[in-house]
């Protein structure tokens, strides 16, 4: 009970919803609700299928709405030629999409759980990726979108908690993006369906229910390969994406009452990653912490560390840090220890910044 | 192993106290508390423990047949799988290899009609698993999944060629999934409730046993109730003892990862053993630290 706690607590502080104030009194004269995760995914794939009838959408169960909920209502609308169930195989469905695309579809596959998107590892790693450059161009499938639920929920055990990302950020030919909140959910998800790339999106089921925030109603993108600083301050940088945030932005509450002024950036697309915003900041911070649930060593906060330890070398005052997953399988009673938690991040922060 | 044959390790002697050490994830859940509910495995009963992942564990199966049959073993392996299971690549590869490596292992579907909210129509257009036993070059029945006695005389002689004859063979039980897919699951949002309350009462292979044993003078409702009765007392008792029981100890986090833990995981151990100690409100209190 107490990990569901600790995530429960830094949501309810804030939706982790920050955008310039321009844009934000801009979005203001057009129609927003509040809405879930999983609805303001759900809004997207309508907007995506409405606005292009060569889109699919197909999976696992989502016929029926998925077992997120977040394919409600689409068979309804489009169909059952354009949204459906797909037999239960993950090679197969992201085959099938592969093969979809390269016809100038879009093609939107629903992993069912990030942690089963392994038997689909060779037709994404070696078809999906390579698709465009192995035939010079003359074919692609940029439109394969490929979601899956990722990262922990208290109570997942090995399966149903896994953070696989930073296998797919090894892969040059696609792109790896994971959204924080709902509006980021919508724009971000709507950006990589018209990329004309294959993408990898990773949806943080923790947050499906849990954050909600005000989302346009109307259709938009989010830039891919753009971080965000959602958090401005002088002393050290903090990068992380997806459900991490939540639990950065309560360290950097908790900071601040030290008198330490946190950087907080949301990555959003891993790869190709914005390096440029990252580097901006850690030049002015001199310090960098990057967290995230997967396993620390070979998890994607490596890459990151270690380019900014060439490229800001002499800017940096502190070795590089990593809060991270531990170098287990994901366990289930001991989740709690696993976790990147609060204390574990505020603790680095701490003595980073003492350095 | 699926997650759906606890009836299996239950035959076996694994006992209640056993399942429900498992499922609190206790200190004496021989998978030591790291993986979900249901997931049992058993070394003593030859029950290797369940991944939650379809179908993976089906070429395993095929695997462990050839090395019985090349140990010259009076023995065959089993495997139990979904009628959604067999559309994953591994049933296939499975399926090849075992007719292939002539592997002593019976293959049995639970064909129960749905995988999640997917109908088999949804899932294959072939008539069920069973005839897929041929084109793979193997011999394959199809049983009433509903009826326990045909299961059994099924599966004997599944298992007595599988054995004599070092081969492989497919059974396909045909069933129906009454229950809810699990607990996170609301059936009626996909499925006729009328059709769940058909199979319920018209097809219940439970009831039907019982019927069977009643009328060879073998059963009556008196035994009926008191084993209801007792099976009942005995199951909430086990749930008692389990869920008083500790977790296992914060050392087992990092045990079984390999043979060994490697330096990195000390290292871990170390680091987490100090958090813990600044910030012991983070942690659960049945974790022995
Ligand atoms: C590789 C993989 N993909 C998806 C899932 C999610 N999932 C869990 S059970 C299930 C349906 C299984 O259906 P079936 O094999 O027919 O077995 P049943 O539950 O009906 O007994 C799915 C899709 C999974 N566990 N593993």
């Amino acid at each position: 009970m107490t990990n569901l706690l600790w995530r429960f607590r830094g949501l309810a502080l804030r939706g982790l919803c920050t955008s310039s104030a321009a844009a934000a009194v801009e979005e203001s004269k057009k129609s927003k609700a509040a809405v879930n995760l999983f609805s303001a995914i759900n809004q997207a794939l309508h907007i995506a299928l409405e606005s292009d009838p060569r889109t699919y959408v197909f999976g696992e169960d989502v016929s029926f709405g998925g077992v997120f909920r977040c394919t409600t209502g689409l068979a309804d609308r489009f169909g059952k030629h354009r949204v459906f169930n797909t037999p239960l195989c993950e090679q197969g469905l992201v085959g099938f999409g592969i093969g979809l695309a390269a016809m100038g579809n879009r093609a939107i596959v629903e992993i069912q759980f990030a942690d089963y998107i392994y038997p689909a590892f060779d037709q994404i790693v070696n078809e999906a990726a390579k698709f465009r450059y192995r035939s010079g161009s003359q074919f692609n499938c940029g439109g394969l979108t490929i979601r899956a639920p990722y990262g922990a929920v208290g109570h997942g055990g090995h399966y149903h908690s896994q953070s696989p990302e930073a296998f797919f950020c090894h892969v040059p030919g696609l792109k790896v993006v994971i959204p924080r909140s709902p509006r980021e959910a919508k724009g971000l998800l709507l950006a990589c369906i018209r990329d004309p790339n294959p993408t990898v999106f990773f949806e943080p089921k923790w947050l499906y229910r849990l954050a909600v925030e005000e989302v346009p109603e109307h259709d938009y993108v989010l830039p891919l390969s753009q971080a965000e600083v959602i958090r401005q301050g002088t002393d050290i940088t903090l990068i992380a994406w997806g459900a991490q945030l939540a639990v950065m932005e309560q360290a950097c509450v908790e900071a601040e009452k030290d008198g330490i002024s946190c950087e907080l950036i949301d990555l959003k697309t891993l790869i190709p990653w914005d390096k440029e915003t990252v580097e901006a900041s850690v030049r002015k911070t001199g310090k960098l912490l990057v967290s995230h649930e997967a396993p620390i060593t070979g998890g994607f906060g490596a890459e990151i560390c270690a380019s900014i330890a060439e490229s800001c070398f002499l800017r940096l005052e502190a070795p590089v840090a990593r809060v991270c997953g531990l170098d287990t399988p994901f366990p289930l009673v001991y989740e709690p220890f696993y976790m990147p938690t609060k204390n574990k991040i505020l603790d680095t922060i701490k003595a980073t910044v003492n350095y | 192993m699926q997650y759906r044959e606890p009836g299996v390790l239950l035959w076996r002697g694994f006992t209640l106290q056993e399942f429900t050490n498992q499922l609190f994830g206790n200190k004496y859940d021989y998978g030591k508390g790291r993986q979900m509910p249901i997931h049992y495995g058993s070394n003593k009963l030859n029950y290797v423990t369940i991944s939650s992942t379809i179908a993976t564990q089906i070429p395993h199966a095929v695997g462990a047949a050839y090395s019985l049959k090349m140990d010259k073993k009076n023995a065959c392996a089993v495997t139990y799988f979904g009628d959604g299971g067999t559309s994953e690549g591994d049933f296939h590869a499975a399926m090849n290899f075992a007719a292939v490596m002539e592997a002593p292992v019976i293959f049995i579907c639970r064909n129960n009609g749905w995988a999640i909210s997917t109908p088999t129509s949804e899932q294959f257009r072939s008539d069920g698993i069973a005839v897929r036993g041929p084109a793979y070059g193997m011999r394959s029945i199809r049983v009433d999944g509903n009826d326990a006695l045909a299961i059994y005389s099924t599966v004997h002689a599944a298992r007595e060629m599988a054995i004599n004859e070092r081969r492989p063979i497919l059974i396909e039980t045909l069933t129906y999934r009454v229950g809810h897919h699990s607990t996170s699951d609301d059936s009626t949002k996909y499925r006729p409730a009328d059709e769940i309350e058909h199979w319920r009462k018209a097809r219940d292979p439970v009831t039907r046993f019982r019927k069977w044993v009643k009328k060879n003078g073998w059963w009556n409702d008196e035994d009926e109730s008191a084993l209801r009765n007792d099976v009942r007392k005995k199951v909430l008792n086990a749930i008692q003892v389990a869920e008083k029981v500790e977790k296992p100890p914060l050392a087992e986090l990092f045990t079984d990862v390999y043979d060994h833990p490697s330096s990195n995981l000390g290292e871990q151990e170390r680091l987490l053993r100090e958090t813990v100690k600044r910030h012991p409100k983070d942690y659960p209190i049945d974790v022995p630290v």
